[in-house]
């Protein structure tokens, strides 16, 4: 391999810190939460996270963590995702496919924006937190 | 494509002989047949530190910490939390505390810990250059090439306040200094990868996890001293660390990071490995570099120092690898950042190998001026089995054990030598009531004699005449004379021993003496051994009132000394036990008696 110079060393290293920052979960505060139970993996869910891995990397987004949970109980309207991020309602979008997964990066994260026609509810009262 | 999860397996050598190197093909296999081999990238990182639970497998970004793993556990955890999201629960780590399943930032194993020299390990993978870089790796070199001068480099150094970790603690900046004075050439860098100290491992968990970290720092000093060419000397017995260090400087030199004209600056820097065989006194610095320079390894009479005359008699930096992976740091956070941390006279940070009759035994990185409560109770859990704590061994053989009442010092290089200890390497091993100070003494004594080089009197005839009277007393042959007798010969071997070997070989006599003489004196007066050790003065019997005459004790002398009838109580035949005590340890009903 050719001799790196200053800037390119440089790029390097930013490429792969970006990399290696999806790792981690410290400094995260929004999340996306796809359920990845049996309905929802039957219904698309994996390429639902697919399109929201690629968004947030087209658009450069480091502090937001993907994680992936088990049956929400909407299992007619799945792939569904919850959205948490900090001044913004706790929100469960139903019928979430690649396309819609792209809108809710730029519109909810982004723009702030609820995504009207796929609304479902807010998550359920956690009794553990009680 | 972007991977969904992580799953870190630890690659240190200790889970490697755990068949850690399984668990990860059988993951990528795994994988492979669940056709999720895309979505997961596995990775080998460096020793977590958690070296009690290993192997330890870390799933991200779910912060699940698995620990004793197996490789037929591979499959479930692919099955379960990979593909369905399901935590194998029976496999998290447990706090014993809480007995809650613990996310990582929970585990009171690193609670305490500040990791700056482990930064890297368990976290990336070491023999993938990227990875390094991405956590700033070689930005302190690009710092030192293209914007600091080599006084500033020094400066930042002095107000760090980073002492040599190889045990003696000689401030970093003024070794840099003097050698950076010094009007000759060719001027040479050496790190000093002999790891000798028994039960000691932080160096080479240090090279396995993190190995560019050294280079980097290696090339920083080279540059601020003046000199292009550097030896890292290892020792033969770290095949994985020789084997990770030699895959770094490959990819460090394909990427033009090590090499002529690094990044453009017209600096050029070579590295070389030296390999050891098998001599503790290599760990000496002047013994070292006879050795490079293909000599026998022995010390020799300081002044000239190698900052003057080292290396073929060329100035010459020489650091232990602890000192060498704080230096980048340094660099990028600046010298006022790192002595903030720690005591007034200790900064920084110190990597102990916990190790001994404690619960959560392990690599710990802790600020200095942590207790040492702090570390073998809050950090390593306790003693194990719930035996009452003796003593705590730190310096390996080199240092001094430390008592109860004690624990409470704050660690750093002048309050442990207070107390008769020193703070070494980092060997810190925990000793319970089942550990006899003369057989500790003697197992020293054992090894520095059998390492001294022989070159100077008194360590090599005072050595072996204090291993002698240490034979003498646990067998129950000495006499109250004899203890005078050895106070001498170990102050005769401090005061005129040439190296560090012969100057510390006596330390773990005399601390045992002054906290423990009383058990020394029954060895020697009622000639016993109140632990329970020292073979000689120990027998086992069988209480014929306790016995149901079971015969397990029977079948499981390994030399056939025990006989008697079925239900009939049993005895041991003295004449032939070996003391092994293995009697001792299976008896289910109390009727074997040591005494």
């Amino acid at each position: 391999m050719a001799k790196m110079t200053l800037e390119e060393l440089k790029k390097l290293r930013e490429t792969k810190k970006r990399e290696l920052e999806k790792r981690e979960i410290t400094g995260k505060d929004i999340e996306i939460i796809v359920g990845m139970a049996t309905c929802g993996i039957a219904a698309g869910a994996k390429q639902t996270l697919s399109a929201f891995l690629n968004e947030l990397e087209a658009q450069n987004l480091s502090n937001v963590l993907v994680r992936q949970t088990g049956c929400m109980g909407y299992c007619y309207a799945e792939p569904t995702v919850e959205i948490r991020m900090p001044g913004m309602p706790d929100i469960i979008y139903g019928k979430v496919d690649p396309e819609t997964a792209v809108k809710i990066v730029r519109r909810h994260i982004l723009g702030k924006v609820l995504i009207n026609d796929h609304i479902l509810d807010k998550p359920a009262a956690d009794i553990m937190k009680k | 494509m972007a991977f969904k999860s992580y799953v870190l397996v630890c690659g240190g050598t200790a889970c490697q002989s755990s068949k850690s190197e399984e668990i990860y093909k059988n993951f990528i296999t795994e994988l492979e047949a669940a056709g999720i081999k895309d979505d997961v990238q596995v990775v080998k990182t460096g020793c977590f530190g958690f070296c009690e639970k290993g192997p330890i497998v870390k799933v991200l970004p779910d912060e699940s910490f698995y620990v004793e793993v197996k490789p037929t556990d591979a499959k479930e955890i692919v099955a379960e939390h990979l593909v369905k999201g399901r935590q194998v629960k029976r496999l998290l780590y447990q706090g014993e505390e809480t007995k809650k399943h613990a996310k990582v930032e929970d585990i009171a194993f690193y609670q305490k810990q500040f990791r700056i020299v482990l930064r890297n390990c368990g976290v990336i993978n070491p023999e993938d250059i990227n990875e390094y870089i991405a956590r700033d790796g070689y930005a302190a070199l690009e710092k030192v090439l293209f914007e600091m001068t080599p006084d500033q480099v020094i400066n930042e150094l002095k107000v760090s306040g980073l002492r040599g970790r190889g045990g003696a603690g000689f401030p970093t900046w003024l070794k840099w200094n003097f050698t950076k004075q010094v009007n000759d050439s060719p001027k040479y860098i050496v790190c000093n990868a002999d790891e000798g100290d028994p039960g000691a491992y932080m160096d080479r968990s240090t090279i396995e996890g993190d190995p560019h970290s050294i280079l980097e720092a290696m090339m920083i000093a080279g540059k601020t001293i003046g000199s292009n060419k550097g030896y890292i000397y290892i020792r033969a017995e770290y095949p994985l660390a020789i084997h990770r260090l030699e895959v770094a400087i490959k990819q460090a030199k394909e990427l033009g990071l090590l090499g002529k004209d690094i990044l453009g600056s017209g600096f050029d820097f070579d590295i070389e490995l030296r390999l050891g065989a098998g001599a503790f006194v290599c760990g000496e610095e002047t013994a070292l570099l006879a050795s490079i320079e293909g000599e026998r390894g022995m010390p020799k009479p300081r002044p000239p120092f190698p900052a003057v005359k080292g290396l073929w008699q060329k100035p010459t930096v020489i650091n232990n690898v602890e000192t060498w992976a704080n230096i980048p740091v340094i660099i990028l956070r600046g010298g006022a950042w790192f002595a903030n941390i720690g005591t007034e006279k200790s900064k920084g940070t110190k990597v102990f190998a916990l190790t001994g009759k404690i619960r959560n035994s392990g690599l710990v990185e802790v600020p200095m001026g942590t207790t040492l409560r702090e570390i073998i109770y809050d950090i390593g859990g306790g003693i194990m089995n719930d035996k009452k704590f003796k003593a705590v061994q730190t310096g390996g053989p080199s240092g001094g054990v430390i008592t109860a009442e004690y624990l409470d010092t704050p660690i750093d290089y002048e309050n442990l030598q207070k107390l008769g200890s020193i703070m070494g390497s980092g060997g810190m091993i925990v000793m319970d009531e089942d550990d006899c100070m003369v057989d500790i003494a003697k197992f020293y004594l054992g090894f520095t004699v059998d390492e001294s080089c022989g070159k100077c009197a008194p360590c090599r005839v005072g050595g072996r005449q204090l291993l002698g009277y240490l034979d003498k007393i646990s067998k129950g042959k000495a006499s109250r004379d004899d203890i005078t007798k050895m106070r001498q010969i170990g102050t005769a071997m401090k005061r005129a021993s040439l190296c560090g070997l012969g100057q510390t070989a006596p330390n773990p006599v005399l601390s045992t003496l002054t906290y423990f003489e009383k058990e020394y004196l029954a060895h020697i007066d009622d000639k016993t051994c109140p632990a329970g050790k020292c073979k000689d003065l120990i027998t086992y019997s069988i209480l014929p009132e306790k016995c149901i005459g079971c015969g397990l004790c029977a079948r499981r002398c390994p030399v056939n000394c025990i006989t008697g009838e079925k239900r009939q109580p049993h005895v041991i035949d003295k004449s032939a036990c070996i003391k092994c005590g293995e009697c001792y340890s299976v008896c289910k009903f109390g009727a074997v008696m040591r005494k």
